[in-house]
């Protein structure tokens, strides 16, 4: 039964995006929509194919901008969020800022950012980073705040420190939100850094795009969304297992309860 | 002791004496909102007195006491940890053992083991949390305040929240392990057959401001077996208690 169910899981989405990109295939042709308003699946493929090099060279750039800005975030986040949630007047500072700079379009930061530190790749790795912290904060802020204050009473009447109770209680505690929150700005961070590309870069898939979408070779353009699509799928994969490796009791209570 | 500020306070104990021996079983009860918990964070140390002053042992209190474990109603375990590992827990933070904790870990493991088997819950040291039931995660929070040998044993209605025949089997369990270690134990509930059942010493309290009203020895002897509660006798002290609790029937 098990393995049933396990091949539905892997199965069915597999099933449905083949069958998307046949009914996609079969109306391009049968409409005979031309190639520069929307390719069909062979051409993009074909065109993933022919420019395998320059598409595998800028994905490389993409992908480690990404992971660069999405690390520095993490830690970053993890350092603000342990902080927002130690202290109320901390919170009540903090908080309120970053609300207003995370609501600051990141598209609007990019010319400043290539203004300061040129075209290439840190203004990738820096949009990504000021993208993705903010759920990161927010979701180790929220753990820590809602530690059960019986259990702290527990902990307090043992003579625990306000270090203590963070260290046994709200860190792991917090954990499930943290890594909740790094499947959000993984995306995120990846968004930020195609998204620093495509509005000035020398160099990854955005930049790429950008430069096909120039010359007219949409294939390229929508091979290259193809290329977007499959890295965030396998970014989003990859921190969703680490969040089930680490926090595999928040899930198990659940399903449990 | 007031809760809020100004006019809008809301005095939630007045004038409250209370005298326990080393090694007594004392009961509090009352109607809810009476500050029974309010009493038993006072004694802990939690919350300080508005006025007048509370001393422990001839000290007076102004902080957290470390000699205290306590229990509430609701188990409070870290879904994260074992049972044992939740037991351990003080350890990791009173001295003086918490500076001992890593070196002697082992020794403290087969103490908090121990401590689960004479609770009934050998076999569910390793289990976590979620796979125990309520009564067990109850008796794994009650081993938890009880690990670092407090002086005193503070339990907020530590069985409110089960079925009444899990609750009797924790009565009996709680009897025997107050009977082994002989422990000070405070515990605070409005169940009065609990109270009656565990306590050398019941004090009943009246609500809004808390004070207390009355102090009743149970002077039934010891060992009590559950049998008890359905005596003549034990029915006529519940119906005294009863009495002077009040409210609407």
């Amino acid at each position: 039964m098990d393995r049933r169910e396990l091949l539905i899981r892997a199965a069915a989405p597999v099933a449905f995006t083949i069958a998307l990109f046949l009914v996609w295939e079969a109306i391009c042709r049968a409409l005979a929509v031309p190639l520069t308003i929307l390719p069909a699946p062979s051409d993009i493929f074909d065109a993933l194919w022919r420019y395998r090099a320059p598409i595998v060279d800028n994905s490389w750039v993409t992908l480690w901008t990404t992971l660069a800005g999405f690390l520095i975030a993490t830690a970053f986040g993890l350092v603000l969020g342990i902080a927002v949630g130690w202290h109320r007047a901390l919170y009540a500072g903090i908080y309120p800022v970053l609300v207003g700079f995370n609501s600051i379009p990141k598209v609007a930061v990019v010319p400043v950012l290539i203004l300061w530190f040129g075209l290439g790749e840190i203004p990738a790795v820096l949009t990504a980073f000021l993208i993705s912290f903010f759920p990161i904060v927010v979701n180790v802020a929220t753990g820590l705040a809602t530690t059960e204050p019986e259990l702290e009473d527990v902990l307090r009447a043992l003579g625990a420190s306000k270090l203590d109770i963070m260290r046994k209680v709200g860190i792991p505690r917090s954990l499930p939100y943290f890594f909740g929150s790094l499947k959000v700005a993984i995306t995120l961070a990846f968004v930020g850094a195609v998204v620093s590309e495509t509005v000035g870069a020398n160099k990854g898939i955005g930049k790429l795009m950008l430069d096909a979408q120039a010359a007219f070779q949409v294939p390229i353009v929508f091979a290259g969304l193809l290329v977007l699509a499959v890295l965030g799928i396998a970014l989003y994969a990859a921190t969703a297992m680490i969040e089930a490796r680490f926090t595999g009791w928040a899930f198990r209570g659940q399903a449990n309860r | 002791m007031a809760y809020g500020r100004g006019a809008a306070a809301v005095k939630a104990i007045e004038e409250v004496s209370l005298a326990i021996r080393q090694g007594e079983f004392i009961a509090v009860v009352g109607p809810s909102g009476c500050g029974k918990s309010s009493l038993m964070r006072l004694i802990s140390g939690l919350h300080p007195p508005l006025a007048g002053t509370l001393t422990v042992e001839g000290q007076r209190v102004s902080g957290p006491l470390k000699s205290v474990g306590m229990a509430f109603q609701n188990s409070n375990l870290l879904p994260w940890r074992r049972a044992i590992d939740n037991v351990l827990l003080p350890l990791e933070i009173v001295e003086p053992h918490r500076r001992t904790f890593r070196r002697n870990k082992e020794q403290y493991k087969s103490k908090a083991r121990a401590l689960l088997e004479s609770v009934g819950l050998a076999g569910f040291t390793e289990k976590y949390p979620w796979e125990l039931s309520g009564g067990m995660q109850q008796r794994t929070s009650i081993c938890r305040a009880l690990i670092h040998e407090p002086e005193i044993l503070m339990l907020d209605e530590p069985f409110g929240a089960l079925d009444a025949f899990t609750r009797e089997e924790l009565w009996c369990a709680l009897r025997d392990l107050q009977a082994e270690r002989r422990v000070t134990v405070m515990l605070v509930t409005h169940d009065l057959r609990e109270a009656v059942f565990l306590a050398d010493t019941v004090y009943v309290m009246s609500s809004r401001p808390g004070r207390i009203v009355r102090r009743r020895e149970v002077g039934i002897p010891r060992p009590r077996d559950l049998e008890v509660v359905y005596s003549q006798h034990f029915q006529d002290i519940v119906h005294e208690l009863r009495g002077l609790i009040g409210g609407r029937h």
